[in-house]
């Protein structure tokens, strides 16, 4: 009980000023060795020419690889299914997100319960999500062909995930599906946050439901809404599991996205230098847009 | 009534009807998971997924065929050990970041944030290289470490969430009374925020659970997960609707009931930081 007299007080002063680092060190260390490291290793492969099954073949090729990737016919093919799924997949997730939120903001007699499950998609593991719309889209016996067959929309089964046309916007449905309660339940936080008497005084100096909702609202939620996205945009461009074990990809390569891409041309070619080219420029282009997006949105909310 | 109390009929309209359209959508897909599982699979193709004649059959025939209990223990063990890796690192860490003003703070705050804005693909590849060389593919350490690479930043980042709720003045009168630094910690801020930690835990827990890539690329014959052994039964039983379904809700069922155990508190601690931000 008595350390603190005995040392003295620049003692307890030097103590005061390492403690912080001391505590942090563990962490630190940890990262650095099993993320900034690899990192960095990753960024070193695709400068070489490195495949796995070749050993002691690890040829210095400087940027080969890149300029490979460019002339890569699906490259371009993937990079297009990547921007056209991340510029529908988030939208849409927010604008159900959104909606559920103000719904769910609502009063009504079981909205504890509706709390409690909206989130439900969330918990699920990526491969149960991608097992049971496999399942749904089944061309044979799924619920979706029988369903939109009863109601007379499509003349005859569609095989959704086996035909290019449609496995696309199947997987983005699937996605949405998925990522949508994470928007509701982070706007429905920013919307309780905002002061009951606003609205209050609002309805008394006669402003309508819509004007209520664009000048109160919308302000008072933008700020989540932001992070929202942004924390969304690196999660979508992380969650290619889905679709690996929907549809590996195909059919052809109608479902390949780059982290995609890159992911399995290390695994089935195990071609790491040129999958980690790959994974290269998909960071750096992911980066380009997050800062873009940063700066817009910064400058919007000033 | 008031002129300005919206009528039952309306909420009904406007709200319930809406509300339940949407959670329709939502557990739609899960609950005919669950109804295709229970169901004969002798009938499925010819009538269907139905409650009537429900059967456990397909679970029985799970667990004595494929040898689920296996797989359900490998993700265990990973799950659990990246819990325990996770938080024990990460306790220190945060109370630093919540209780000191020191130089480079900052920046290492920043570290770990920008941690996890970093695709996945990045890292998979050169951890799948790094446990070739130290042969510890096919290891649950491996797993362990590859989840603990999403593990540790975001625990750092949860728990300074709940420190930060936890005033100054209560480890200061600890250290007042005699208490070291890590006495402190120990006696009076981890015990006021022990069920932070635990709402922490159990989102690493669950995390780490429904993980698959790493699973798959880190594991192998001796270490396969729920989540692998899932996607391995896609291929081995293509058309075997009913006792898939059935894996899937048997693979999915811990990270379901744990999180709508937590999911108050944790929810609570993820939006602070993005509403106060």
């Amino acid at each position: 009980m008595t350390h603190v007299s005995e040392t003295p007080k620049q003692r307890a002063s030097l103590g005061r000023q390492v403690l912080p680092y001391a505590m942090l060190t563990p962490a630190v260390l940890v990262t650095l060795a099993i993320v900034f490291f690899p990192m960095l290793q990753t960024a070193w492969m695709s400068l070489h020419e490195y495949v796995l099954f070749r050993p002691n073949d690890f040829t210095w090729v400087g940027l080969d690889n890149f300029k490979a990737a460019l002339n890569d016919e699906v490259f371009w093919i993937s990079l297009k299914h990547t921007i056209v799924w991340m510029c529908t997949t988030i939208p849409a997730q927010l604008l159900l997100g959104l909606v559920t939120a103000l719904l769910l903001n609502q009063d009504f007699p079981w909205r504890p319960v509706a709390r409690a499950l909206i989130i439900i998609p969330w918990a699920l593991p990526s491969v149960v999500i991608a097992l049971m719309w496999v399942w749904i889209y089944d061309s044979n016996y799924g619920i979706a062909n029988e369903f939109l067959l009863r109601m007379g929309l499509i003349q005859q089964a569609i095989p959704w995930l086996a035909d290019p046309d449609t496995a696309l916007a199947s997987i983005i449905l699937t996605l949405t599906w998925q990522g949508f309660p994470f928007f509701a339940v982070m706007i429905l936080a920013g919307l309780q946050s905002i002061p009951q008497s606003y609205y209050e005084a609002a309805s008394i100096d006669g402003a309508s439901a819509w004007r209520q909702f664009w000048h109160i609202t919308l302000p008072g939620i933008s700020g989540v809404m932001m992070t929202a996205v942004l924390l969304r945009m690196i999660w979508v461009a992380n969650s290619f599991d889905v679709i690996f074990v929907m549809t590996g990809g195909g059919p052809g390569y109608a479902t390949h996205t780059l982290p995609l891409y890159a992911f399995i041309k290390a695994r089935t070619n195990l071609d790491f230098g040129y999958g980690s080219a790959i994974a290269v420029l998909f960071t750096l282009l992911l980066m380009v847009v997050v800062v873009f997006y940063l700066k817009r949105t910064g400058k919007a909310v000033s | 009534m008031a002129l300005h109390k919206p009528s039952t009929a309306k909420r009904i309209l406007t709200v319930d009807l809406p509300m339940a359209a949407i959670l329709v959508f939502t557990l739609g897909p899960y609950l005919w998971m669950f109804i295709t599982s229970i169901s004969d699979e002798s009938t499925l193709f010819t009538e269907g997924p139905s409650l009537l004649n429900a059967t456990i059959e397909n679970y029985t025939r799970l667990f004595r065929t494929v040898g689920f209990a296996e797989n359900l223990l490998d993700s265990f063990i990973v799950a659990g050990g990246t819990v325990i890796v996770g938080l024990s690192l990460s306790v220190t860490a945060a109370y630093s970041f919540s209780r000191f003003n020191f130089k480079g703070k900052r920046i290492l705050m920043l570290q770990f944030l920008l941690i996890n804005m970093f695709p996945l693909v990045l890292l998979i590849l050169p951890l799948f290289v790094l446990m070739r060389v130290l042969g510890l593919l096919d290891t649950h350490i491996a797993l362990i470490i590859a989840n603990s690479t999403v593990a540790i930043p975001f625990s750092i980042w949860m728990m300074v969430s709940y420190m930060n709720g936890i005033p100054r003045s209560l480890d200061e009168a600890a250290m007042t009374d005699g208490c070291t630094r890590m006495q402190a910690l120990r006696r009076v801020v981890l015990p006021l925020c022990l069920p932070g930690i635990i709402a922490t835990g159990i989102y690493i827990f669950i995390t780490s659970w429904n993980e698959y890539l790493y699973a798959l690329t880190l594991g192998g014959r001796n270490v396969r997960t729920i989540t692998v052994a899932v996607q391995t039964l896609i291929g081995e039983y293509e058309v075997q609707w009913g006792l898939l379904t059935a894996g899937g809700i048997v693979g999915a069922l811990p990270a379901t009931v744990l999180f709508l155990l937590v999911q108050k508190r944790l929810i609570s601690g993820l939006t602070q930081g993005a509403v106060k931000g």
